[in-house]
């Protein structure tokens, strides 16, 4: 790493030892993914290696089973023959309707709750975060029952509703937050002009909005992507998403999983993520930068 | 902001909220004070392909009308909060009875489930909390410092730990050290011992949950951190600089009042998180070596028979943790609100 | 059991008759709705797959590993989701305890007259399910290592120690003995396994009142701490899946596994031919001087749901004698499971659990309280297993986490 213009002044051991730490951290970061990734093309007894760790490395049982050192073997029994694509479409599904009815509720309320000044705003925003931090299994657990009755379970759009809602307190802290740091004379100088509050947040708001909405739109879609613990326990096997399918790829004590499947699955579903990261790192940061987490 | 106004902006955050989230608080507040109901046991046969034996079956007639006449159960008070699953008074005053040393009141203490989950929960929050919070402010300076050309990179790489699902990430790493896996063996030549196993060993694993912990959540805490970085002003950098104040003056006295208010922000999402630590207990087999609240939660509710009530009993302990852990974080947004 | 080991011994005579009999396959024709909910396992998926082959039925089934946790709520609302539950001796006391399934004797008498009476579960007179296959534990060697230690195969625990150590001491296996000793559900299993073996009692007779505290349980748990001397360190953290892995690479000689998995461990796949070549498997173990083995028998079987129309009752229970009638068996389905439905031809590695039964192994207890028990014995073990304290400590811990759970259950008053 050589020298930026406005850290010239960076001593040679300092930087050495920035630089040191800093490629400690990347190979940290790194390693499981690229392990993964080239573990996702052998066979499962090289893959765990129970007999020797090189084998890992060179592949000697992906070899004798496939005749090649590499196989697709993984990918191809996870998206053909246990059709992983199924799982994608629901994910797909439930991540774009989660961030955007989560988007649309947090904006508004944390618009509202950062310009009230009544002590039932701050109240309100104190609640939901103690309410989050009630475990999510025990909330679930507790919706089979009513959801069951209702016929509300097993659809798309239950689980939708439900990640919305265990989402909101987050959603609703950052996009507070974030409001509170775009001035009051903005919109309150709007106001003056005659608007109404819905008309100052249409025009006022909305355009310098974005950054904020972008980084809490990114940490709903990480929640909905990633979530086990709602989709497991509320979506039928026809509609399940990604992780409850790569969970279902591992097996359970009665039966035996196709591990390999799981790992394949696992590489497939971390590649979309890596795509987004890649085109809204900026966003992350400026969004971040523009207030949300200025306290 | 008017009354009005104000409901009608928050109303489908605060319905989806009041539906999803209090109404089903409510009932496990409720259900935390109820138990099941006396069942009637009576003697049967039973038979299957394995032959006939006398086995204990629930009369359902005559549990049925207890059922009718109380539908939640028996109303046990606070009776679920103090047995042995929970607070366990009468254990723990047992135990200070008969212990002559506080070594064994503190193994007896240990040896009850509730506390030991506790115990693991809150060593495990206040270890990876801060120092989720050194490496994600030590990678924030590191990437701020390098050069701008290469900081997509290695924002981009940064951040993998976070975004990776929580339940996958712990797995992958709990295959790698396996004594036989590549970290795993990477240990045992660290250690210089070739028996050595992290899965055997409860100390082995707590670090390797803690590890794994601080290793998931640190890129949050860089990538908050980042930002504030950005938006330091550079003004008053230099006029420390001219004012001769030295490169470590400048990181205490500019840098780090910039970045308090992030620490806390991020203190405060960290501490609720680590406090509901679960996955990774799941993914590495923990269960012989560490028990957080949520997996001991997890436990009354996939069991044959579902213990909903003592599950109950444990979210609700769970969340007045958590309040009591947030409360100086609460005192402060409380000023800063009063300020607004 | 007996009338399961006649079975045995009638089918392989009956063989031929039985599969022509049905070869041209059964109608099944029915009205009304059939929704299963059940584990995921093969011998499940391809019953459910017969079952929903029944014309005119409206039917759909979802077999996921989570199936317990969704079943009771799943079979609560009226009408029921679930028209079906595909359960194991050990967790039918769930749906009998919530009273979500109904008595299959009127649909049995009107629809079941080909079902053998040795698939009917009945308690107290009633019957409530029907079983179509059959699990043990029981012993599995690698008879390659145990000629060249020159060792007989073992047939009681004593003769597993003495064999491991002369592996050990030989230098051909570090770690010889294999077992599902996962922390949790698995470990409380071979706890019951080796406690029935040491002719233990789980409860006073007649209550929900437990006894486990005790010279057998002292015993029980003394065996499993020397047999974990002989295995892999990681023991703690090995369910079957992982104690399967084990044995496919070659690390483990000896191991008390389910029968259902040793079709895997006995193919080609996954393992060196050595390994796999060499797999053979045995009878149950015992252990002390009881008579009992060591293991537990399981099943598993069809319920049906009680909060439904009488139409859909009878729908599902036809597709369901349907799913699990000799038209199921074929030879891809034959190998899945030691089926207890009449045509089944006993395979090699169905010899395991088929010795366990004829050595009159104690099924299961099909007993309300039983899963209590489990899951306190599951959570409580683990501490001794690893040194931390005594034996009696640990059972008295097992009997005061179970206490504390039956109170809150509805089992025990104080």
């Amino acid at each position: 790493m050589s020298h930026s213009p406005t850290h010239r002044r960076l001593p040679g051991t300092l930087q050495f030892l920035l630089t040191t730490f800093l490629v400690v951290w990347l190979v940290m970061a790194a390693v499981p993914f690229l392990w993964t990734l080239w573990g996702s093309f052998k066979v499962e007894g090289d893959f765990f290696s129970k007999a020797d760790w090189t084998n890992a490395l060179t592949g000697e049982l992906t070899i004798a089973e496939t005749g090649g050192a590499f196989t697709g073997q993984g990918y191809y029994g996870a998206w053909v023959q246990e059709e992983f694509w199924r799982a994608v479409m629901n994910s797909a599904i439930v991540c774009f309707f989660v961030v955007t009815i989560s988007l649309t509720c947090s904006t508004l309320a944390g618009y509202a709750l950062s310009r009230s000044t009544y002590n039932y705003a701050f109240w309100l925003l104190i609640a939901a975060l103690i309410f989050r931090a009630m475990p999510p299994i025990t909330l679930v657990s507790g919706y089979l029952l009513p959801f069951f009755e209702w016929n509300l379970w097993g659809h798309l759009s239950t689980t939708i509703i439900v990640l919305v809602a265990i989402n909101q307190p987050f959603s609703l802290w950052m996009m507070t937050s974030f409001f509170r740091n775009i001035p009051k004379d903005l919109d309150e100088s709007a106001m003056v002009d005659g608007c109404n509050r819905f008309q100052a947040f249409r025009h006022v708001i909305l355009p310098v909005m974005w950054p904020g909405v972008i980084t809490t739109g990114l940490f709903s879609f990480l929640l909905a992507y990633n979530d086990f613990a709602v989709t497991a326990l509320l979506l039928d096997k026809e509609n399940q998403t990604m992780i409850p399918k790569i969970a279902s790829f591992l097996g359970t004590t009665q039966t035996k999983g196709n591990v390999m499947f799981a790992v394949a699955a696992v590489i497939s579903a971390t590649a979309p993520l890596f795509v987004l990261i890649m085109f809204f790192q900026r966003q992350i940061v400026s969004g971040l930068t523009a207030g949300a987490v200025k306290g | 902001m008017k009354h009005g106004t104000f409901l009608t902006f928050v109303a489908p955050s605060l319905l989806a909220m009041i539906l999803l989230i209090v109404f089903p608080v409510v009932s496990v507040i409720i259900q935390s004070f109820h138990a099941q109901h006396e069942q009637v046991i009576e003697m049967v046969e039973s038979c299957g392909p394995f032959g006939c034996s006398e086995t204990a079956t629930i009369n359902q007639e005559a549990t049925e009308a207890l059922r009718e006449a109380e539908p939640l159960g028996r109303f046990v008070g606070f009776d679920n909060y103090v047995n042995r699953g929970h607070l366990a008074f009468a254990e723990l005053g047992e135990a200070w009875r008969s212990s002559d040393t506080w070594g064994e009141w503190w193994t007896k203490v240990m040896n009850l489930p509730f506390y030991s989950a506790i115990v693991f929960t809150l060593t495990f929050t206040f270890i990876v909390t801060p120092l989720t919070i050194a490496l994600g402010f030590a990678i924030a300076v590191a990437v701020n410092a390098s050069v701008q050309k290469i900081r997509g990179p290695l924002i981009f790489i940064s951040l993998l730990p976070f975004i990776i699902n929580p339940i996958v990430g712990s797995l992958v790493l709990f295959w790698m050290v396996d004594a036989r896996g590549i970290l795993g063996q990477l240990i045992q030549w660290i250690a210089a011992d070739p028996d050595l196993s992290v899965k055997a060993s409860t100390p082995m694993m707590w670090i390797m949950l803690m590890v794994y912990g601080i290793w998931h959540s640190a890129p949050f805490a860089f990538v908050v951190f980042y930002a504030g970085l950005q938006t330091i002003n550079q003004d008053t950098n230099e006029a420390a600089m001219i004012d001769g104040a030295n490169r470590w003056q400048r990181v205490r006295y500019v840098t780090i009042p910039h970045i308090m208010p992030l620490v806390t922000f991020v203190a405060l999402i960290q501490l609720m998180d680590n406090f509901r630590v679960f996955e990774p207990l799941i993914s590495f087999s923990a269960e012989a070596h560490a028990q957080s609240l949520s997996t001991y939660i997890l436990s009354d509710l996939t069991g044959e028979t579902v213990l909903y009530n003592s599950a109950a009993a444990t979210s609700m302990l769970t969340v007045i943790c958590v309040g009591i852990l947030l409360f100086p974080v609460l005192v402060r947004t409380w000023r800063d609100f009063k300020r607004a | 059991m007996t009338k399961f080991t006649k079975l045995m011994g009638a089918t392989a005579l009956s063989v031929v008759g039985a599969t022509a009999a049905f070869a041209d396959g059964h109608g099944c024709a029915a009205e009304g709705r059939l929704s299963i909910i059940g584990n995921e396992f093969p011998a499940i998926q391809s019953v459910a797959a017969k079952a929903l082959e029944c014309s005119g039925i409206e039917g759909e089934s979802n077999l996921t590993a989570d199936h317990q946790s969704l079943n009771v709520p799943g079979m609560t609302g009226d009408p029921a989701e679930y028209t079906t539950a595909i359960v194991a001796n050990s967790s039918i006391v769930a749906l009998m305890n919530e009273d979500v399934i109904q008595p299959l004797d009127a649909l049995v008498a009107e629809y079941g007259a080909d079902i053998p009476d040795h698939m009917k579960i009945s308690v107290n007179g009633e019957i409530m399910a029907i079983a179509f296959m059959a699990n043990a534990q029981h012993l599995v060697y690698r008879e390659d290592i145990l000629e060249q230690a020159g060792l007989d195969v073992p047939t009681s625990y004593e003769e597993v120690l003495a064999a491991a150590e002369a592996i050990r001491s030989q230098g051909i296996l570090d770690n010889p003995l294999g077992g599902a000793y996962a922390a949790g559900w698995n470990l409380a299993q071979e706890f019951n396994n080796m406690y029935l073996g040491h002719g233990g009692e789980f409860f006073e007779p007649g209550t929900a009142k437990v006894a486990i505290n005790n010279e057998q349980g002292v015993a029980t748990l003394e065996m499993m701490k020397a047999l974990s001397e002989y295995m892999n360190p990681d023991f703690l953290t090995h369910d079957s899946n992982a104690t399967s892995a084990e044995w496919e690479a070659g690390n483990v000689a000896l191991m008390n596994m389910w029968g259902s998995r040793t079709g895997v461990l006995m193919d080609d796949e996954g393992s060196a031919e050595e390994v796999y070549s060499n797999t053979k498997v045995s009878g149950p173990l015992m252990v002390g001087d009881s008579g009992v083995p060591a293991t537990t028998l399981w099943w598993d079987g069809w319920t049906v749901a009680k909060n439904i129309s009488d139409e859909d009752a009878a729908a599902t229970f036809q597709a369901m004698a349907h799913g699990v009638s000799s038209g199921l068996l074929n030879d891809e389905t034959m190998g899945q499971a030691v089926w207890l439905i009449d045509g089944f031809e006993p395979q090699e590695v169905n010899e395991g659990v088929l010795a366990t039964v004829a050595a009159g192994a104690k099924p299961y207890p099909m007993v309300p309280f039983q899963g209590l028990l489990h899951t306190a014995l599951g959570n409580e073990l683990s501490d001794f297993m690893q040194g931390n304290e005594s034996a009696e400590q640990a059972l008295a811990d097992v009997e005061a986490a179970y206490t504390a759970a039956a109170i809150e259950a509805g089992f025990v008053t104080e």
